[in-house]
């Protein structure tokens, strides 16, 4: 395939996963209002740990409200629970003996598409909720980000994040195929990711040997990096490290996926589905 | 008497021909099972977590939370296994089912009850007794008959509030599909933020959870009751009076069934 | 006796047209189109009688089995069955009724057939007695024999309808409707089918209304036709009054729908 022909592929992909993201208007308006209630919960939690001893606390209030606020405005990119149920369904049930009869590549056809997905949803609903957590007074409300080197570095981080946790998505799909219960592996693998990726509670908050290991693993690249970058509680040789394990694990996981992708279209073309 | 014995029998018809069904899937089951097992054990890593960093929260402490956790969690999942039938209700509207359920001569609501009868929730129920048990032998409370009746009269109204929270979500399924996750709030995110007591979020949230959607009715106040914190017999019985959150929710439902029955949709 | 006096049903749909900008402009401003579904529908038809209700997609045949049926209120008229008002008494009306909606399932698909029996002899408080006899009669005329041990996601489409006909005459009704009860069928299947209806209607007298895109069902079934097209009854009559030619009743009939712009 070439590659222009791959992006307009992508590109039209795009257009029409918005397009029926924009029909389900009222479906965008109660994402967003979930998504406020969510983070106003989530920094009440916060505020009552702080208010009872805020030197246990291990980043500055205002810190944790900007990753409440950042996590609820861009949960689309990078939440674990948003894998393509059609993908797995397809496995199940067979269906995708058809989809690789067709002349693309699967694992990029799949990558594409819940790319786009993550990104049209997160599009959608991350201004709403980014403007009214800006306009909300202190200490509730989200800060500008440490510095315009910082807010780069985010966005950067933050695409990074999206990249690993589609890939690691792609992965499960692959292992999907070599199971019996695709739906016992996708809640396993989800709730495992929900606690490492610091989606329950932020890696600060876990004691220093656990984190250390934590920041260590593939999970910590999803929206870990991107979230504490932003208010400058990841910075100096830390923040390094983290960029470069992103992309570490961005390749491993990526090359991982692939070669079970391969592995898999062997096994199909081999026992005929 | 004779009919509500006759309805009774139903149920439980629905309910063993539910069982049947999943029993012939074991594996599947059984992985369910774990999954839903697992996922509330996150949220317990969560507050174990927490409490390894902080002493107690605004004056409770990790084996009074945990117990707080325990009892909402298993409030939610025993209305999740008796009440799927609401909780699943867009996929049955969807599906044109309720139209079969019009055609039957039985009261709706008892037929949507037995639509759905979530075996899988024993998962979490497991985790949430094994708390509860920790929660009880830890947090030092001086055990008598008014506190157990207490906590008795916690699971039967948060199992009711959470109910009529599904019968709510399902009866606006008449009028839309579009954009009901917005219920997730009330009911996904009660269970969520409920592993807290209610207090900790303020004057605003325990005027809202007392008036509105009265969580603090079942969790709450019984609470402080049940840990020497409040003394007045009153606190006892304070979540048989959230049941009466059924009625708007009941109320609801028979507004949206009558809206279905002129639509058609 | 069923009756409809006048009876006119609406819908109101949302509707955007295809393309990218339609779907931006539908985000802010949606356009609402109101569908006539039933205009004015009167007809009776009497104790016993087989009636083949057909018309194109959309033409209001569902309408008017759900109303009948007592799932939806229309929006004007008078409806009566046996002297019921379905959409007022539900509950005393659907007893004596029974639905086949061809294109759902009443069965739990992953127990024994015979399991969903035993829960419907509940739902209706079927007497063992009298249960035992339906059940009986029913497997020896539809042949259901081991098909009962069977769980429905085992057996065929048309193992299944025979089945879901079974299902719902276990309590006797007075009145069936079957909403494309052959569709997708195999020609055995169909043959079978047809010739149950046609004798649950000779020997127990169960008013039948049927519809169908099958031309062959109603030839074998229907002695009186209704054709309903855009929401007005356009003819009451005998397969014989919209036979013009000696064209196959497919052709006539598309003719029909032709000829009456529906």
């Amino acid at each position: 395939m070439r590659k222009g022909d791959g992006m307009k592929k992508y590109f039209s992909f795009f257009r029409l996963r918005f397009a029926m993201g924009l029909q389900y208007r009222v479906a965008a308006l109660a994402g967003i209002a979930t998504q406020f209630a969510w983070g106003f919960m989530q920094i009440m939690v916060f505020h009552a740990f702080y208010q009872t001893d805020a030197s246990a606390f291990p980043m500055t209030f205002s810190a944790a409200v900007s990753y409440v606020w950042l996590q609820q405005a861009f949960l689309a990119l990078t939440a674990v629970w948003m894998m393509e149920n059609e993908i797995f369904d397809s496995i199940v049930d067979g269906n995708i003996a058809y989809e690789l009869c067709r002349p693309v590549n699967i694992y990029n056809m799949w990558y594409s598409r819940s790319t786009a997905n993550r990104l049209s949803r997160a599009v959608l609903r991350c201004f709403p909720v980014l403007l009214v957590a800006a306009l909300t007074p202190a200490p509730y409300g989200m800060n500008p980000p440490a510095g315009p080197g910082y807010f780069v570095l985010f966005v950067i981080t933050l695409l990074l994040g999206l990249a690993v946790t589609v890939s690691i998505n792609m992965l499960i799909y692959m292992l999907a195929f070599f199971t019996i219960s695709p739906q016992g592996l996708r809640i396993f693998f989800m709730s495992i990711m929900e606690f490492f990726s610091g989606a329950i509670i932020p890696l600060p908050f876990f004691p220093d040997k656990v984190r250390q290991i934590m920041e260590l693993l593939p999970f910590a690249a999803m929206q870990n990096v991107a979230l504490r970058l932003y208010s400058g509680s990841l910075s100096g040789d830390e923040m390094r490290r983290a960029v470069i394990l992103q992309v570490f694990w961005l390749v491993v996981v990526t090359a991982a996926g692939k070669l079970l992708c391969r592995m898999a279209e062997k096994r199909i073309t081999v026992q005929g589905g | 008497m004779k009919k509500m014995y006759k309805s009774v029998r139903l149920y439980m018809h629905y309910v063993s021909m539910n069982v049947r069904c999943v029993m012939q899937y074991k594996t599947s089951f059984l992985l369910t099972v774990v999954g839903q097992f697992l996922i509330s054990f996150t949220t317990f890593l969560g507050i174990f977590f927490m409490f390894q960093r902080f002493p107690s929260v605004e004056g409770f402490t990790y084996s009074q939370v945990l117990l707080c956790f325990s009892v909402m969690l298993l409030e939610f999942s025993l209305a999740e296994m008796f009440a799927r039938g609401f909780d699943a209700f867009s996929g049955m509207v969807r599906k044109g089912e309720f139209d079969r359920v019009l055609v039957r001569p039985r009261n709706e609501i008892l037929q949507v009850l037995g639509s759905k009868f979530e075996l899988t929730r024993i998962g979490k129920m497991t985790q949430a007794i094994v708390m509860f048990v920790y929660g009880i032998l830890k947090s030092e409370v001086a055990w008598d008959f008014s506190k157990v009746l207490t906590i008795l009269f916690m699971l039967v109204g948060g199992t009711a509030v959470f109910t009529g929270l599904f019968i709510i979500y399902a009866a606006l399924c008449f009028f839309t599909l579009d954009g009901l996750e917005f219920m997730n709030i009330f009911t996904d995110g009660a269970r969520e933020y409920g592993k807290y007591p209610i207090g900790i979020y303020g004057r605003r949230m325990l005027l809202f959870t007392t008036f509105i959607i009265p969580y603090a009715l079942v969790q709450y106040y019984p609470l402080l009751y049940v840990l020497g914190r409040r003394t007045e017999k009153i606190f006892i019985f304070l979540p048989l009076l959230a049941c009466w959150f059924l009625l708007p929710a009941l109320g609801l439902w028979k507004f949206g069934v009558r809206h279905y029955k002129s639509s058609g949709s | 006796m069923i009756a409809m006096e006048h009876v006119c049903k609406s819908y109101r749909i949302a509707k955007r047209n295809a393309g990218f900008g339609e779907a931006c402009k539908s985000f802010f401003h949606r356009k609402y189109e109101v569908i006539q579904a039933l205009d004015d529908v009167s007809f009776t038809i009497d104790d016993g009688e087989m009636v083949g209700y057909i018309g194109p997609n959309g033409a209001g045949k569902s309408s008017t089995i759900k109303i009948l049926s007592g799932i939806l209120t229309p929006d004007s008229g008078n409806v009566f069955v046996d002297g019921r008002i379905p959409y007022k008494n539900r509950i005393r009306h659907v007893r004596e009724i029974g639905v086949v909606f061809g294109q759902r399932s009443q069965l739990w698909w992953d127990v024994p057939v015979i399991d969903s029996f035993e829960l419907l002899k509940d739902i209706y408080s079927i007497p063992q007695f009298s249960y035992e006899q339906s059940l009986e009669e029913l497997t020896e005329l539809l042949n259901l024999g081991e098909l009962l041990r069977s769980p429905a996601r085992q057996l065929s489409l048309g193992q299944r309808m025979r089945c879901e006909i079974a299902a719902s005459l276990l309590h006797r009704p007075r009145i069936l409707f079957l909403d494309e009860p052959t569709i997708g069928l195999d020609a055995v299947s169909k043959l079978a089918v047809r010739d149950f209806i046609l004798r649950q209607n000779r020997t127990h007298k169960t008013t039948v209304i049927l519809t169908t895109h099958d031309m062959q069902d109603i030839e074998a079934l229907a002695s009186r036709i209704l054709l309903i097209g855009k929401g007005k009854i356009l003819m009451d009559g005998t397969l014989d009054d919209i036979k013009m030619g000696g064209d196959s009743i497919d052709e006539t009939v598309a003719e029909l729908y032709r000829s009456l712009d529906i």
